[in-house]
Order: structure tokens, then C-alpha cells, then sequence
């Protein structure tokens, strides 16, 4: 039984979004009980599966209906992949208990079918970190990509114009890739990765300008669905327009997980060799990552929005990623690949936090933020803590990617991505302490100071306490937690997971 | 003596004592009697751990606790040694001291969020004793940065426009410096050399040799700018727009924990990652020296300028500061001695001032020196030891500063940098110029037209005036026997 986990992680929530239209009239409350049960039953089996892949230190291979590859569908379970099972069905899951108020009041009339395409989303996810397959991959990304537009399209104002032109640029980026895997089953007759690998690794199709075109196209589709600057402008619109339980699953995810499969395809089915020898622009991608580092950082800062600076952010932090994969060295490509956790997770926590601001406020701007320690004490905490991790405050995770970052950047020579993540992070700081100021000591711009009394301390009005719901309290804390453990088991998951996967010749 | 194992353990409490109280403290707020209860069992506990480390640092030990190992080759860990010791003993026992004053002057002006502030108050302590007793960069940059935050709300204390500006520049320099500066250099120390530990003596180092002196001319300016907290120029400028805090926070935090941690950094790093050996090679110790000389001179010009005490004060820190550093720059055991023992001395004449400072504005509610006169001889004891403490400032005998004079100008001489000699002259000058003026105007001048120093004006509450006769007390103590302190010095050199 538990051999079958891998499959579990993929059939379940699938099962799930099938079954989740028909519940409709069991009433909301059912819904929401199936789709928590569903979710955590996916992240029993990711944990299963990561179990299966430590205990027996090697890949875990899944032939579904015991179809050899090249031929059948091969999910592929590695040490890295584990992980970022585990990170999605975690956060799914947390981002499934939040929803509890948040969907009902953004969907009250089609929840079901809203839950539906929520746990449709998550299972495209999975698939995606899951498949050992370039073809499965594309089609797991439409499925991912095409629930997640209709979870957008769900949001008020001009949720339909900002996801309709994510639309049209996020099928674009899947045809730039599917065009690509066109170009290299062209070349190799092959679409798995592992048997992919072994293919591409002969000299005549090193040299292959096809192959190399091929490679790039898979790369800008990829760049185009993570939204690494300057292809990023779909990004803050869409996702900042979404409904709150939305905006958590989406953001914290989509991205992370386009990352994970550009690692996949520069490090499983291509290698670094081949990369930094043979793919000329490969040198230009560092100042690409910068630049979309201190770019993001810098329009986050511009921004009024709550939710739209965090978007903003996620560019930056995709900067981040970005670079280190491309620094060529372990330390880079360690940085990379614990920043998909970190950023995962404190992206939801920051998400997570800001929804149940703007939930209790009805503000969105920094207008919300005002006296929030006063009225959200617990809420504010983990908002600092998720802001802390961002800004790279130990012993954050978010300080530990920064460092393996930098020592990578350090070590390639790349002193201009070392100044970007410095930059970035000072910026972050500034976006940071800009809005915490506000909820500290209230907003002296926007309201008269209290009567003074004698040396210029004005005592603010006593503020009501309006703590979120429990509900989207406990999946916050968890996911704060969660920064701070991390970072402290940094040593433990960089060496029982991250190492596993370090390419060969770093 | 306690058991060896006893030694293991009394860092963590010594360090996390104050951060223990803050739950308490914060739960307590609405009973202060029991809030500052905690408050002192805190400090009471720190300064006995810290105690009984000093007397086992004295027998020749040094501790070693590693706390988490967060990577492979990098690791949170404690290390008590003689330099550390220094800073904790005065930390510790200050903020003892410190923490009597600090009752007095927030019930006496009816100070609001004192429970905050006290909360604050612990955090930042333990952060002091953190980064005294830090084993590596990495632990001593956490504490840092922990020092850099916990004190934001103190100097945002007021909450107006005057305090937020002030704060916000406050985080703007040290972050800025930290993050900017400090953060890269330690990653890029890192790569080259596989480790962050401190080395086990002053010469050595932890750079290879084979490192570009490029590379450890820029990872060593990076480190000297980037610890923003020690006031070098043209970094200092935090430190004058801090004074808006409330005097308690500017004594103890602005001329003793956190300028002293940016000190403590700053010598940490030169004394014990790059080594005498180092920077001796690459001429850093001199360039070094003037940098900071012209701090020096330049300080004390400013301050001659300022008619806030405050404000006056805070630039006499910056140039005193720099004296700190001048010492261990100069690279002759006398000077690292000397500038190493003006973090002792420095401490207890610099929180007598500020003391004194809060004290005249508790009982008057003036801040400017101009009108002042004639309030010495309605608060006789206040100016009294202001004056005690300006006599170590300018370095006259036998009060402590006198000691550091001394020792910096034989290591001047040691090390043959005349041109050092003539700044240590130049701004003693200056000293006496803006430090003078004061008392003789406290004690012999007039009181500003149109006021009369009559049953009005009285001194400060005793729980104020105490503290204050303490430290200047101790300054003196300092004086006549500097040994106190010099023996863990003299085996930091040794």
C-alpha cells in the first residue's frame, strides 16, 4: 500500500475536484470538510512518498499500469521533488483550512464548483513536480494553468481583464514550451527525462543547433509562467485582483513550481555542463536576475496596494531564484532550491496574513494597517515574521537562502548579484518597516495626533481588539512557525534533502 | 568555583535572563511594582552569571556552548572570553543601574507605554550580552541585528514626527550598514575561509594567507563602516538624531549598549578575524587610525557648536567612540589595551553625563546649556557628578579617563605615529572647551534674565540621584584602580 503513495499524491485531490461537483447539494460546509480531508490525505501521501525516497536514499519511479517507460506515464520521485510535494500539499492544505470565511464570501454561489477547480489547480501542481515526463508536464501545466484562470477570473473589479491577459501571455509561455519539447522529441524520439538525459548527453546532439533552440524555447516559455522580469507583467494585476483564498493558493505556488521545472530541465533532462558550455546566452541570465531583483523590490515599493507590493515582491524573489540556479555552483543552486521552500512558504504566510487584514479592515491600501497590533495582535506577529523573512532577519529562513545565495554569487565572482540581493533586501526592509511603523504607532499623515500631553506623546484612541477567525488564525501561525523552523532545520533539510540533488560537476 | 559544568550553562542564562523576563514583564503591566520586580531580577541574575564568568575567565578559562547548528560549517554558539568579558561585566552591572534611573525619570514625567519600553529595554540587554558573548560572525550579526531592532520602538518612544524621523534614520544607518555592508562581507569571509569562528588570539587571524589584499582591504572597510553602531564618520549620523529618545535610553543604550556593540564589533572583527599580523602587512591599522582621527577632531568641533546637552553629549560619544577604536588601531599592546579599557571607562563617565542630563530635565525641563546657569548650586550633587564625569572625558587624573589618555598616548609613542599624539592633544583641547563651560556656568554663572533658582527647583527624585552618584563614584574608583578591568584586558593581549 504504501508503494502506491506516489500515485495517491496525484489521484486524490483529482478525485476529489471530480467529486466535489456533485457534493453541491450537500451545502458549503460539506465542501469545505471534503476538500481539508482531501488535502490533507494528499499531504499524508507526499509525506509517505518523501518517507519512501529517504529511506531508500534513491529516486522512487511510479509506472502507472506497470507501463515501461519511454512509453507509459512515469511519475518520478526524487529527494528535491519530494520536498516540493510536501511544500505544495502543505500549503494547499493550509491555504484549504483558511478558506473557511474567505471562499464563502468571495463565491456565494458556486462554491462547489469554485473547490472544484481549487483542488483541479493543486492536482496539476503536483503532477507537474511529480511527472518524470516532458509531454505529462505540458499537460499538467494546462491543467494547472487553466483552473488557475478560472480561480482568478472569480475576483471582483477587474479580476476578467487582468486574468484574461494573463490568459493570453501565460498560453503563450505554454506554446514557447510545448514548441520546444516539439524541437526535441524531434531530435531524440524521446519525452522521458531520465531517458532524455542520457540522449542529449552525445556529442553530435550537444553540438545540435536544434536542440539548442529547443532548449531555449523551454526556457522562455518556462521564464514567461514564473514571471522572471522583464516577462513578469501579468503577474501583479492577475494576482492581486484574485479573492483572498485564491491570491494564498496562487501566488505562494504557481511560481514556485515553474521554478522547480526550470531546475528540472537545466539540471535532469539538460546538465549544467551542457548549459554553461554550450548555450551562449547563459553568461546574461545572472544580470537578468538582477535586475529583476532590484526592479521588483523597487516597484513593490511604489506600490499602494497591499496585495499588489507582495506580488511585486514574488518578482523580486523569482530574481532571486533565478540567479542562483544560473551561478553554477552548489552553493547557487542550494540557495535556489531552499528558496522554493522559504519563499513558499513565507509568501503564504504574507498572503495569508494580509487577507485576513484586508478581510477585517476592508481596506486594502496602508490605510488596513493602521493600529493593527492593537486590533490583530496575533496577526501582526505573523506578519512580521513573514515580513522578517523576506528581509533575510535571522533565524528566518528567509536569512539562510539569502546566505547560501550571496556565498554562491561570492564564490562565481557574480558581485553584481550580490549587490542586487543586498539592494533587494535593504528595499524589503524599507516596505517593511514603512507599513509597520503604521501598525505600530498609528499613521500621523492620515489622522490628527491625540491630545498631547506636555512633551509631545500623543496616546492614540484605545483601538478594539478584532482578532481574524480561528480559522485562518491557526493555518498563519502554522505557517509562521513554519519560517522559523526552517530556518533553524536548515542544516537538516539542506543535507537530507537539498544535497541529494546537487548536479553533477558543481 | 561551581563545577565545570555550572560554566557550560551560566552563558545561556546570563544571556537569555532578560529575554525570560519579558513575557512576565509584559504581563505585568498593569502592576509596574511587579514588572520592574522582574525587571531587576533579571538584571540581578545577569550580572551574577556574568560575575561568576568573570572570576573563571580571570583562572585562565574560556567557555565555549554551541547553541544550534544551523549549517553544516556554521553554527549559533556562545564564547566567553576575556575581551567578551569586559563589555559584559559593564553592560551587566549598568544596566542595574540603569534600570533605578530609568524608574524614577518615566513615573516621575508620567511616561506613557512603560511597559513597552521596559520589554524593549530587556530585549536590547540581552542582545548586549548576545553579542559579548558570541563565539562567530553569524551569532554575533544576529545579535546585532536584535540589538538594531529592539531598540527602534525606544527611540520612537515619543511617537511624534521628531521621534518617527529620528528612528526611521536610526534603522535606515544600522540596517542599511549591517545588511549593506556587514552581511556580504561575513558571507564572502565564509567562502574564502570555510569558517566564522573568532580565532583564539589577536594576532593570527582567520584570513588565509593566500587571500588578494584587495579583497581583505574591502571585506575590511566593509566591516569597519558596516558595524554603523560605532559612530565612525560619515556613519555616525544616526547617533545625534537618536537623542530624541527619553535620556534613560540615550544613557544606557546611546552611550553604553548599543555604541559599545558597534565598538565591540568593530574590534571583535579587527582583533580576532583579521588579526594583528593582517593588518599590520596591509598598513590598516594606520589608515584606520586617521580615519578615525578625523572622527575624533571633527566630533568634538560639532559638539562644540551644540547648545542641547543632548545633542552635545551625543557628538562628545562619537568622538570618544573613535578613541576606542584609534587604540586597537594603532596595533602596539599599550594602545589596544588603552582603547579596549575606554569601553570600561567610557561607560561609566558617558552614563553619569547622560544621567546628569536626565536629571536637570526631570527637575527643570530644560535642555539647553545656556539655561543652565546657576543650577549647579540649586542641584549641587547633580553637577557634581557631572563634573567628576567631564574630568574623564578631558582625561584628567584620578579619574578613568585619565587612564586611557595615558595608555593610548604610550602606545602613540610605541607604535612612532606622532601625528596620532598631536590629535590625542588636539582634542583633549576640545574637550575641555566644550565640557568646561558647563560646570563653571552650572556653579558660577547666572541664572538666565527673568528667572530666579529659588524653592522652585530642587534636585531630581533620590532613586535618580543615586544611580548617578554611583557611576560617577565608579568612575572614579576606575581611576585609582584600573586594575579592576585591565587585568582582563592585559590577558586579551598577553
Amino acid at each position: 500500500m504504501i508503494d502506491q503513495a506516489p500515485v495517491f499524491i496525484v489521484i486524490i485531490p483529482l478525485l476529489a475536484a471530480l467529486l466535489l461537483v456533485f457534493a453541491t447539494p450537500l451545502g458549503p460546509r460539506f465542501a469545505y470538510g471534503m476538500l481539508v480531508t482531501a488535502l490533507a490525505a494528499t499531504l499524508a501521501a507526499a509525506l509517505a512518498t518523501l518517507n519512501l525516497v529517504v529511506a531508500a536514499n534513491q529516486a522512487v519511479h511510479y509506472r502507472m499500469g506497470d507501463w515501461l517507460p519511454p512509453h507509459g506515464i512515469e511519475l518520478v520521485i526524487d529527494h528535491l521533488s519530494g520536498v516540493v510535494l510536501v511544500l505544495v500539499a502543505g500549503c494547499a492544505l493550509l491555504t484549504a483550512i483558511y478558506s473557511l470565511r474567505t471562499a464563502e464570501q468571495d463565491n456565494p454561489d458556486r462554491l462547489n464548483q469554485y473547490y472544484s477547480l481549487f483542488a483541479l489547480l493543486v492536482t496539476g501542481l503536483l503532477g507537474m513536480v511529480a511527472s518524470g515526463d516532458l509531454f505529462n508536464l505540458y499537460v499538467l501545466l494546462e491543467i494547472s494553468a487553466l483552473s488557475s484562470y478560472g480561480l482568478l477570473a472569480r475576483g471582483g473589479g477587474q479580476a476578467y481583464y487582468a486574468t484574461f491577459k494573463y490568459l493570453i501571455v501565460g498560453t503563450i509561455g505554454a506554446c514557447f514550451y510545448l514548441l520546444g519539447v516539439g524541437y526535441i522529441y524531434i531530435m531524440t524520439g524521446s519525452l522521458n527525462m531520465a531517458d532524455l538525459a542520457v540522449i542529449l548527453s552525445r556529442p553530435e546532439l550537444q553540438e545540435s543547433v536544434s536542440v539548442k533552440i529547443g532548449f531555449t524555447l523551454i526556457i522562455l516559455g518556462i521564464w514567461i509562467k514564473m514571471a522572471l522580469f522583464p516577462l513578469h507583467a501579468w503577474l501583479p494585476n492577475a494576482y492581486s485582483k484574485a479573492g483572498t483564498t485564491t491570491a494564498c493558493l496562487v501566488a505562494p505556488l504557481m511560481t514556485k513550481v515553474s521554478v522547480y521545472i526550470m531546475l528540472r530541465m537545466m539540471f535532469t533532462v539538460f546538465s549544467a555542463d551542457y548549459i554553461f558550455n554550450q548555450i551562449a546566452w547563459s553568461e546574461l541570465v545572472i544580470y537578468l536576475a538582477s535586475a529583476a531583483a532590484v526592479v521588483g523590490m523597487l516597484a513593490a515599493l511604489a506600490q499602494r496596494d497591499l496585495r499588489k507590493m507582495l506580488t511585486y515582491i514574488i518578482v523580486a524573489e523569482i530574481g532571486y531564484m533565478t540567479g542562483g540556479a544560473w551561478l553554477a555552483n552548489a552553493a547557487g543552486f542550494t540557495g535556489t532550491t531552499y528558496h522554493i521552500l522559504a519563499d513558499g512558504l513565507m509568501t503564504l504566510c504574507l498572503f495569508m496574513a494580509v487577507g485576513a487584514i484586508i478581510y477585517r479592515t476592508g481596506e486594502t491600501t496602508k490605510a488596513a494597517m493602521v493600529g493593527i497590533f492593537q486590533k490583530m495582535p496575533i496577526t501582526a506577529v505573523v506578519l512580521v515574521i513573514g515580513a522578517a523573512s523576506i528581509i533575510g532577519v535571522p533565524p528566518t529562513c528567509g536569512f539562510f537562502s539569502k546566505w547560501y545565495l550571496i556565498q554562491g554569487a561570492a564564490q562565481a565572482g557574480a558581485w553584481v548579484f550580490v549587490a542586487a540581493l543586498l539592494i533587494a533586501s535593504l528595499v524589503a526592509a524599507v516596505i517593511f518597516f514603512r507599513l509597520l511603523e503604521v501598525a505600530f504607532f498609528g499613521d500621523l499623515d492620515a489622522a490628527p495626533a491625540a491630545p498631547e500631553d506636555g512633551h509631545g506623546q500623543g496616546h492614540g484612541p484605545a483601538v478594539a481588539r478584532a482578532e481574524a477567525p480561528l480559522s485562518m488564525l491557526i493555518p498563519m501561525m502554522i505557517s509562521a512557525a513554519g519560517l522559523i523552523v526552517l530556518g533553524i532545520y536548515t542544516r537538516e533539510v539542506v543535507s537530507y534533502f537539498i544535497s541529494w540533488s546537487i548536479p553533477a560537476g558543481f | 568555583m561551581f563545577s565545570p559544568s555550572f560554566y557550560q550553562i551560566a552563558p545561556v542564562i546570563a544571556v537569555c535572563a532578560s529575554l525570560a523576563a519579558v513575557p512576565l514583564i509584559a504581563l505585568s503591566g498593569s502592576r509596574p511594582n511587579l514588572r520592574e520586580f522582574w525587571t531587576f531580577l533579571a538584571a540581578g541574575v545577569k550580572f551574577a552569571m556574568v560575575f561568576a564568568l568573570a572570576g573563571w575567565v580571570l583562572a585562565g578559562n574560556v567557555v565555549e556552548v554551541e547553541l544550534i547548528r544551523v549549517l553544516p560549517e556554521l553554527s549559533i554558539a556562545l564564547r566567553v572570553d576575556s575581551f567578551g568579558m569586559v563589555f559584559a561585566l559593564v553592560s551587566s552591572f549598568l544596566w542595574m543601574v540603569a534600570a533605578t534611573y530609568t524608574i524614577g525619570y518615566m513615573r516621575k514625567l508620567n511616561e506613557h507605554a512603560q511597559t513597552r519600553f521596559m520589554v524593549c529595554f530587556a530585549l536590547s540587554l540581552c542582545a548586549a550580552i548576545g553579542v559579548a558573548f558570541s563565539a562567530n560572525l553569524l551569532t554575533m550579526y544576529i545579535f546585532y541585528e536584535m540589538l538594531s531592532l529592539s531598540t527602534y520602538p525606544l527611540v520612537a518612544h515619543h511617537q511624534d514626527k521628531e521621534g518617527r524621523a529620528g528612528a526611521r534614520k536610526y534603522l535606515a544607518f544600522l540596517l542599511g550598514g549591517s545588511v549593506g555592508l556587514v552581511l556580504p562581507a561575513m558571507i564572502v569571509i565564509f567562502a574564502i575561509t570555510g569558517t566564522v569562528n573568532f580565532a583564539d588570539n589577536i594576532n593570527s587571524g582567520i584570513i588565509p594567507a593566500d587571500t588578494g589584499s584587495t579583497l581583505v582591504v574591502i571585506l575590511f572597510f566593509a566591516c569597519l563602516f558596516g558595524f554603523a553602531k560605532n559612530g565612525i564618520m560619515p556613519m555616525h549620523a544616526w547617533l545625534p538624531g537618536a537623542m530624541v529618545a527619553p535620556t534613560p535610553v540615550s544613557a544606557l543604550l546611546h552611550a553604553v549598549a548599543v555604541v559599545k556593540v558597534g565598538v565591540f564589533c568593530t574590534i571583535r572583527v579587527m582583533l580576532y578575524v583579521f588579526g594583528i599580523d593582517l593588518m599590520d602587512d596591509l598598513n590598516l591599522g594606520v589608515i584606520t587610525a586617521y580615519i578615525v582621527s578625523f572622527t575624533i577632531v571633527t566630533a568634538s568641533i560639532i559638539a562644540l557648536t551644540k547648545d542641547n546637552l543632548k545633542a552635545r553629549l551625543a557628538y562628545s560619544t562619537i568622538s570618544q567612540l573613535s578613541y576606542i577604536i584609534l587604540g586597537v588601531a594603532l596595533l602596539a599592546p599599550a594602545a589596544i589595551e588603552g582603547g579596549i579599557i575606554h569601553i570600561a571607562n567610557h561607560a561609566f563617565s558617558k552614563i553619569t553625563l547622560f544621567f546628569c542630563a536626565g536629571a536637570i530635565y526631570v527637575a527643570t525641563h530644560k535642555k539647553n546649556i545656556s539655561e543652565m546657569g546657576g543650577l549647579g548650586r540649586v542641584m549641587p550633587f547633580t553637577f557634581g557628578a557631572f563634573a567628576v564625569a567631564s574630568l574623564s572625558m578631558i582625561g584628567v587624573p584620578p579619574v578613568a579617563g585619565f587612564i586611557t589618555k595615558w595608555y593610548l598616548l604610550v602606545g602613540a609613542l610605541d607604535a612612532g605615529q606622532l601625528g596620532i599624539i598631536l590629535v590625542l592633544l588636539a582634542s583633549t583641547l576640545l574637550n575641555v572647551a566644550y565640557f568646561a563651560p558647563i560646570t563653571y556656568h552650572a556653579f558660577f554663572g547666572k541664572p538666565p534674565a527673568g528667572e530666579v533658582h529659588g524653592g522652585g527647583i530642587k534636585e531630581a527624585p533620590l532613586i535618580m540621584v543615586l544611580p548617578i552618584l554611583l557611576a560617577a563614584t565608579i568612575s572614579v574608583i576606575l581611576g585609582f584602580y584600573p586594575d579592576i578591568m585591565m587585568q582582563f584586558v592585559k590577558m586579551v593581549t598577553s
